[in-house]
């Protein structure tokens, strides 16, 4: 099966409804289809390889995404975030493509004649002035629908693929056709370049759930769309709902009025990891608002675990350290997709143990451009640390190549991190690697203090690791910083704060 | 058939995408289902005159046969001449 067919039944069963509102212009499905199909003509005349958006989320993302699934060519949302140099980099392997967006920085960087350089504006003026392509057909669904570029935070992007085969699988196995009544609208502010703003349109177009697009994530932005057009559903990333709250906060201060959420029922969040304390403000903040943590990769077409409303409140008002811990895992697999938890030599690992996160089902490529990474059963090893807790639920502990290996022994950084993090004075905690003449690798920590707090002390930090952990796991070196650096999607670049210990 | 197929019906306006199929006839309002529309569209059968739904799942007992409507129509499905059943799907919290 092909993609467009989402957006093709949604078209066929209400062809007038709103699919899709951005910078305040609406667009129904019929609207949307007859670009994609426009699209898909202009893709067909280019003879590209590949379509490229590098742009932010608007309308034309969505008739990109469904056009370049009509003609058969895959899509390349970059990230115009990226550097120049490693932007360029990744437009000379993708080229000759149709490039929907900035088309002066794509010439400057890639003087490829072959591509096919167009406009946000006149793509979505010429798609919607051409007509044509019958329905969508038989197809086995073989072909790539999407190949993103992985965010290589420890090495150079990856060319991740995903089949249609795998995304429909992800589709049909978690979202039930046009389930949503007509009031819903889901506020989607991740770029059109991330796993979770691809699947964010599959969805809710097979949902039938209105998308309101935020173009560029501003906590103000954000708080206005949601209360204008009564969103229903948002998926944000944990540094957007700490900003979302943070502007909330200046507007009690101030004495603003709040805008109103009252519709906002359900807040889905993933991408990095949550903090603990700012989960628990958030329920205390959204009393009837359901939270869902969404744990996935690309390779795994978006999301494969998830902690749900129930869960989110049964751990918020527990007593029971084990359910309140929940917290703090990704929740459990979806039914259609199966984790083991192994050892570095593919051994499965019992509850408990952590080790390396293992993912099969018909939604995972596991596939890049240049090799697949799924071994002889179809398991995907994610490079992702954590372990199963007895009643099935997986917590997270960092990817397998943060694992510090000091003297033989590995050690996970989120077990020192956690432990720091329960200081009053400390805001955030990193561990790293750190080359040591004696054990190989050490382990080297970075603190943020907490605002109106002076820098712990170094001692006690050592001291608390030591006490709760063991001796092994005490950092060698400690520094204190204003911030640790992180990606826009708000994941960690632990590859940065190893380069301030080499300073 | 694979996976893939679309097929639509002789007695209806029903169309179905093949998401998993084994061996047998797909049938609906009780008439084998092609991939080309037949020129004198029938009536169901009475015994397969329920009805298809948009965007429902239908499987057989065993789980080898899984169709997806992607139009709705006056028949209903059946694998060799045995109703197929809506998919019953635990629903999930919209996760992005």
């Amino acid at each position: 099966m092909n993609i467009a067919l989402f957006l093709e039944m949604a078209a066929d069963a209400a062809p007038d409804r709103i699919a899709l509102v951005c910078d305040g212009t609406r667009w129904t499905y019929a609207d949307l289809l007859a670009g994609a199909r426009g699209a898909a003509a202009l893709i067909r005349q280019s003879g590209v390889a590949h379509v490229a958006l590098l742009d932010e989320s608007s309308e034309a993302a969505v008739m990109a995404l469904f056009g370049a699934a009509l003609a058969g060519v895959p899509y390349v949302p970059l990230n115009y975030r990226l550097a120049d140099a490693d932007l360029g980099a990744l437009l000379a392997r993708i080229s000759p493509a149709l490039i929907v967006g900035d088309g002066a920085r794509v010439r400057r960087l890639c003087p490829d004649a072959t591509n096919v350089i167009v406009s946000r504006a006149d793509f979505v003026a010429q798609a919607q002035a051409l007509t044509g392509d019958a329905p969508v057909d038989a197809d086995a669904g073989d072909d790539v629908a999407i190949q993103l570029f992985t965010s290589g935070t420890t090495a150079a992007p990856k060319a991740a693929i995903l089949r249609h085969a795998n995304l429909v699988s992800y589709i049909l196995g978690t979202v039930e056709f046009a389930a949503a009544p007509e009031e819903d609208a889901a506020l989607v502010s991740v770029p059109p370049y991330h796993i979770a703003g691809i699947a964010a349109l599959l969805s809710s177009i097979y949902a039938m759930r209105r998308i309101l697009m935020l173009p560029a994530f501003a906590p103000d932005a954000w708080l206005n769309l949601a209360a204008g057009e009564r969103a229903s559903n948002a998926f944000v990333v944990p540094t957007m709902l700490a900003r979302i709250i943070e502007a909330m906060g200046q507007m009690v201060a101030k004495g603003a009025s709040q805008p109103d959420l009252s519709a906002l029922r359900a807040i889905a969040y993933g991408g990095g990891k949550m903090p603990t304390e700012l989960i628990h403000e958030a329920l205390d903040l959204f009393p009837t608002t359901g939270f869902t943590n969404a744990y996935g990769l690309t390779e795994t077409s978006s999301t494969v675990a998830l902690l749900g409303p129930d869960e989110h409140r049964a751990a918020h008002g527990s007593d029971d350290p084990v359910v309140r811990a929940r917290l703090g895992s990704v929740g459990r697999p979806l039914p259609t997709v199966e984790i083991e938890i192994r050892d570095e030599d593919g051994r499965v690992l019992p509850p408990g143990v952590p080790g390396e996160i293992y993912v099969r089902g018909e939604q995972v490529s596991g596939e890049y451009r240049e090799r697949s990474a799924l071994d002889a059963d179809g398991w995907f090893p994610t490079r992702d640390a954590g372990y199963i807790d007895a009643d099935g639920y997986l917590f997270l502990s960092g990817r397998a190549d943060d694992v510090i290996v000091r003297g033989g022994e590995n050690i996970s950084p989120g077990e020192i991190e956690d432990v720091v993090m329960t200081h009053p004075a400390v805001a955030e905690a990193a561990a790293v690697a750190i080359p040591s003449h004696e054990w190989g690798e050490a382990v080297g920590l970075i603190v943020v203090p907490r605002a109106g707090h002076s820098a712990p002390d170094e001692d006690e930090l050592k001291q608390m690791v030591r006490a709760r952990l063991r001796s092994s796991r005490v950092p060698e070196r400690v520094l204190f910083a204003d911030a640790l650096p992180y990606n826009e999607m708000g994941k960690l670049l632990r590859r940065e704060i190893k380069t301030l210990f080499a300073r | 058939m694979k996976p893939g197929t679309k097929l639509k019906s002789a007695a209806c306006d029903t169309e179905v995408m093949v998401i998993r199929c084994g061996d047998g006839s797909i049938e609906c309002g009780g008439a084998a289902m092609g991939e080309a529309k037949p020129e004198a569209v029938g009536t169901p059968s009475a015994d397969f005159a329920a009805g298809t739904l948009m965007g429902k799942r239908y499987v057989d007992a065993a789980g080898t046969f899984e169709l997806l409507c992607v139009k709705p129509g006056k028949g209903s499905l059946s694998v060799d001449g045995v109703a197929l059943q809506v998919k019953d799907a635990k629903p999930l919290p919209a996760s992005d």
